[in-house]
């Protein structure tokens, strides 16, 4: 165990976490609002991120980026990914729930056969996505290994220079891009949620759905929006990790979602601040466990902490549901 | 006639629980509906604001049939609805919960007004209203519930079961609200147990028994007919 690396340089290896982690909180929140209001774990929406990834990888390469552009032309294309990738996902998640999971609540389908579904959905995606890859790069990028799992690398939008350096803490610009973007998103979708008309209806939807309908709320309006929330912080999030990471691959939702879907139970499901929680949580100690041990171990140290702290907490660090959620 | 229900029938699976129900309210009254637990007070009150579907049978308010429309969408008719229970959103404040009561509203005036009125009516709901709806005692969870019904501006509006374990003392307080709630020009269609506070209040009565009217009358009627009181009343 390599003590002496990790607090030698423990500074390094915090911001490094919580970068790593803001993109799994950003993913986390998609989970966590899908649960609050429909107690429904919605596997697939690893794929909602990579389908966002895509459309990045696509809007690059049909807007002709090059590889290191200028400062203008790099803010451009990150908008022209941020639309591309919150319309996919976005678009992705609403399709989810009208051709797949409205159905089944218009049957009173049990929650397994939800459950089911899901995971239907997110294998159904990966191997569409899988098919797509060769068309949608059309031999532009180079693909890393084989044909099929291949990994496409995106070209560099910003190249990663320190930004800040403090002591022989250094933080790059792209870590700083990623950790307050993801930030501001998740700041953006609590505020609406908590203080705006439509954002009282999901709670109220969350919290008591039937009288949530007699006081006017449309439902199957309120379960679209979550949706489509959710789909639209997995695109911000897919933008994001092609900017710090500039790789995707159409298997690339399973461990992330995983991982995702993690950091919303530790943070406790349906909890929106408790995905931020979660996610940098989780970042922190894979980054820490990727120290002490080796990156081999991270995985195993992130699925063991989560075990433990749900031994001493059941509901997670938060532990409130969206429902439950203080106004 | 404001609302009418035209032999309404509602069915659980294969059970039915209505058996062919027909009742009218009048605009500016206040109608009781008395009966036993498991009569159907709530399941009628759950198909008039839409919760429960139809079996058979036709629902018409304000002169348009309402039998097959949503409940979300009955609220703009202006039906409201403060259900058994009281179902207070939990989380939220009392603010947002009244809020919540004037969700298909637009008219923000209209709407800071109306907040005022239910202010004025429930002066224990503005020295709460940044608490949290979930904190709150039964009685005043309770008026949250009226409140919040009110804040819809509804032209009927629907109690179920508003005494549900509360002390007399509160429940005297909710009926005398309800009533000057009436006098200022809301129709209430009101469901009860406490067959004695609300016949005393309504200007008729309808007595349900295992899913059928089996009477009908003025508040005072009722009150004194003999079956009526040795079945609902405790008076032998």
């Amino acid at each position: 165990m390599n003590f002496d690396e990790l607090f030698g340089h423990f500074g390094q290896h915090t911001v490094d976490g919580l970068s790593k982690g803001a993109i799994y909180a950003l993913i986390a929140l998609g989970y966590t609002l899908v649960y609050g209001v429909l107690r429904l774990i919605n596997f697939a929406h690893s794929e909602v991120f990579v389908v966002g990834t895509f459309a990045v990888l696509g809007a690059w390469t049909a807007f002709g980026m090059q590889d290191r552009p200028g400062a203008g032309q790099a803010i451009l294309f990150l908008l022209i990914g941020l639309i591309a990738a919150a319309v996919a996902s976005g678009g992705t998640a609403l399709a989810l729930e009208r051709i797949a999971y409205r159905p089944l609540r218009r049957r009173n389908a049990p929650p397994l056969v939800f459950l089911i579904t899901a995971i239907g959905l997110s294998l159904v995606l990966v191997e569409i996505l899988g098919l797509l890859l060769p068309r949608l790069v059309g031999g532009v990028f180079p693909t890393l290994f084989g044909r099929e799992r291949q990994i496409v690398g995106m070209p560099t939008i910003i190249e990663q220079k320190p930004l800040i350096t403090i002591g022989d803490t250094s933080i790059t610009n792209v870590q700083a891009i990623v950790f307050f973007s993801a930030l501001l998103m998740m700041a953006m979708l609590d505020w609406f949620i908590n203080r705006t008309r439509y954002g009282r209806g999901v709670r109220a939807v969350a919290q008591n759905p039937e009288t949530a309908a007699l006081m006017g709320v449309n439902q199957d309006r309120v379960i679209m929006l979550i949706f489509v929330l959710g789909g639209v912080m997995a695109g911000a999030a897919a933008l994001l990790w092609s900017v710090r990471f500039g790789f995707t691959q159409s298997s690339l939702g399973f461990v992330l979602g995983l991982k995702a879907f993690t950091a919303a139970v530790l943070g406790g499901i349906g909890n929106l601040r408790g995905a931020l929680l979660g996610g940098l949580f989780l970042g922190l100690v894979e980054v820490y466990a990727a120290t002490l041990y080796t990156s081999a171990w991270e995985d195993v140290v992130a699925f063991v902490v989560l075990i433990v702290v749900l031994m001493f907490r059941p509901t997670g660090l938060l532990g409130e549901s969206l429902g439950r959620a203080r106004a | 006639m404001l609302l009418e229900l035209d032999n309404v029938t509602v069915a659980y699976g294969r059970i039915e629980a209505l058996h062919g129900i027909s009742l009218h309210v009048d605009e500016g009254e206040i109608v009781a509906l008395i009966g036993a637990n498991g009569a159907g007070k709530t399941t009628t009150m759950r198909a008039i604001s839409g919760i429960r579907a139809l079996a058979g049978g036709a629902i018409r308010f304000a002169g348009e049939d309402i039998s097959r429309l949503r409940a979300d969408l009955r609220v703009g008719r202006g039906l409201c609805q403060s259900p058994e229970g009281r179902q207070i959103f939990p989380g939220m404040t009392v603010l947002e919960n009244l809020d919540m009561g004037a969700y298909t509203r637009r008219d923000s005036a209209g709407i800071a007004a109306d907040l005022e009125r239910v202010f004025g009516l429930f002066p224990r709901l503005a020295e709460r209203r940044k608490q949290a709806g979930g904190t709150l005692s039964g009685g005043e969870q309770q008026m949250l519930a009226v409140g919040r019904a009110l804040m819809s501006r509804p032209k009927l509006l629907l109690l179920d079961e508003p005494s549900m374990g509360l002390a007399p003392l509160v429940i005297k307080q909710i009926f005398d609200i309800v009533t000057e709630i009436n006098q200022q020009g809301t129709t209430v269609l009101l469901v009860e147990q406490n067959a004695q506070q609300a016949l005393s209040r309504a200007h008729r009565g309808y007595v349900l028994e295992t899913g059928r009217i089996v009477k009908e009358g003025t508040g005072q009627e009722l009150l004194h007919d003999p079956a009526v009181k040795e079945a609902y009343l405790g008076v032998a």
